[in-house]
């Protein structure tokens, strides 16, 4: 299981508290953790990335094992902490604003 | 005895206010959404208690959310996981989708040249007259959507960016389809406006659209002050008896329409400033107009630090300042486009929210002003339902 950190707004919007885990069939991608995350949470489509192009949304970002996975292409393979589970995903919202 | 129910979007959530209909005693709930702007909230009058809001973020986009129960639960249409698949078991749309019909196409830009279409957020929600399930969605980048199953799946009606979108540009706010008028006499009439890219109207339910915006003149805005499109027009209100007759609030001027908007006329009169954001129209007196003059377009707040609401009792021109109850003086708030709405009342009622966080109701058309809320967000939004 993978464990996905949400921003406080999503947690909100998708009704849980806390971390979300969810399961991943093959490559523990970027994508393929994502595409997980909005088949459990639909609600959550189009709140992480664009409907249509499935691009990161401007002002979302992507760290795991202290990295900024923001701007990897979808089918980057996850750090092998978050695969097994001992590290979380996070999906933040970015500082923007003063 | 009649209830009153107010839908205020804010900067931060939305707000539902009630009260009975004396209109004095109000009770406050919120915030819905908090943290998140609600561009609009608004009730189907096919069935009061059936609410659309459009609640959007920066951060994370559009979603709509729907209440069946008059806003005491709120759920995001079509977000199940079984409304997400269609019969044969693939995903199709959901309610925060909205997704241009075919090619996206181009807009005037900042600098003159073509953008592409980006859809941003939902400004408005206009509920079907007689559907609690089909409403309408304006939008930003400028389109027009309807949804046929509640919300749960909206298409757009892309004919409206045929009348000339690629001449339509953005404002300092965006460029949206803000205003969405439903002829309730004329079925498949429907009026919209656009910042900045004029009123337009549709007699065959959205498949062909025509620009109405014969007299409006915008010399300090577009080359040719005359243009077919590309007028920022700030809101359009009519009376649902009277629908012919159309009311303006363009960036400047206000205007009048007797004939469905093949010809416009301008009613500034003695207005101290004809800039402004809202109009709206009293409920039981066609001719009675409220408008709320801005000192300019480049200082959003009101001429001398006065809140006034303005009242035509002729249909334009002649104008009267309404200020009881109003603060007088040090006031630089703002009212935007859709934050002024009527109940159906007797005597009417008016509201008014403010970008300094008040709403504000006359419960005697106007004659006196109370402040029913001070200090909530920043108002997007009023909207009254009259509950029986």
């Amino acid at each position: 299981m993978v464990h996905i950190v949400l921003p406080f707004h999503l947690r909100r919007l998708a009704g849980v508290e806390g971390d979300v885990a969810v399961s991943v069939s093959g490559s523990v991608t970027i994508g393929a953790v994502l595409d997980s995350l909005e088949a459990q949470y639909p609600v959550l489509r189009g709140t992480i990335r664009d409907h249509g192009t499935l691009k990161r949304r401007p002002f979302v970002r992507f760290f795991a094992c202290k990295e900024d996975l923001s701007l990897e292409p979808p089918d980057t393979p996850l750090p092998e902490g978050v695969v097994q589970g001992r590290e979380p995903f996070l999906i933040v919202g970015a500082m923007a604003g003063g | 005895m009649s209830k009153i129910r107010i839908l205020a979007g804010t900067k931060k959530g939305a707000f539902i206010l009630t009260a009975d209909g004396n209109r004095k005693e109000w009770q406050v709930g919120g915030p819905y959404f908090a943290g998140w702007e609600i561009y609009h909230l608004k009730g189907s009058p096919a069935d009061p208690n059936r609410i659309f809001a459009s609640q959007t973020s920066g951060w994370f986009g559009q979603i709509i959310q729907r209440s069946d129960d008059g806003g005491q639960t709120w759920q995001t249409p079509g977000s199940t996981s079984e409304e997400l698949k269609d019969q044969n078991g693939f995903p199709r749309g959901e309610s925060n989708k909205f997704s241009y019909a075919g090619e996206a196409g181009t807009h005037k830009w900042y600098d003159g040249s073509q953008h592409p279409w980006e859809f941003k957020r939902v400004w408005h929600i206009e509920p079907s007259l007689d559907d609690p399930d089909t409403a309408y969605a304006g939008v930003e980048d400028a389109a027009i959507f309807k949804t046929t199953d509640g919300g749960s799946t909206w298409t757009e009606l892309p004919a409206l960016r045929h009348a000339k979108g690629h001449l339509w540009q953005p404002g300092a706010g965006g460029m949206a389809v803000h205003t969405i008028l439903l002829d309730p006499q004329k079925a498949g009439r429907i009026y919209v406006a656009i910042s900045a890219g004029g009123a337009f109207r549709t007699d065959d339910a959205g498949q062909t659209w025509k620009p109405i915006n014969r007299g409006l003149k915008s010399p300090y805005e577009l080359p040719d002050p005359d243009a077919e499109v590309g007028h920022c027009v700030h809101r359009i209100a009519f009376h649902p008896a009277r629908p012919d007759v159309v009311f303006m609030q363009k960036h400047w001027d206000v205007l009048r329409t007797d004939n469905a908007g093949e010809h416009w006329t301008e009613v500034s009169g003695n207005l101290p400033t004809d800039f402004g954001f809202p109009i709206d129209v009293h409920a039981h007196e066609p001719e009675t107009i409220f408008v709320v003059p801005i000192k300019s377009d480049s200082e959003h707040y009101p001429p001398e630090g006065k809140l006034r609401v303005y009242r035509s009792k002729t249909g334009g021109n002649d104008w009267e300042p309404l200020t009881r109850g109003l603060p007088q003086k040090d006031c630089y708030v703002n009212v935007l486009r859709d934050a002024m709405c009527v109940d159906q009342l007797d005597p009417c009622g008016i509201y008014f929210g403010t970008t300094g966080g008040q709403i504000y109701c006359s419960p005697d058309s106007g004659e006196s002003w109370r402040a029913i809320v001070h200090d909530l967000p920043s108002v997007l939004s009023v909207e009254v339902q009259t509950l029986t």
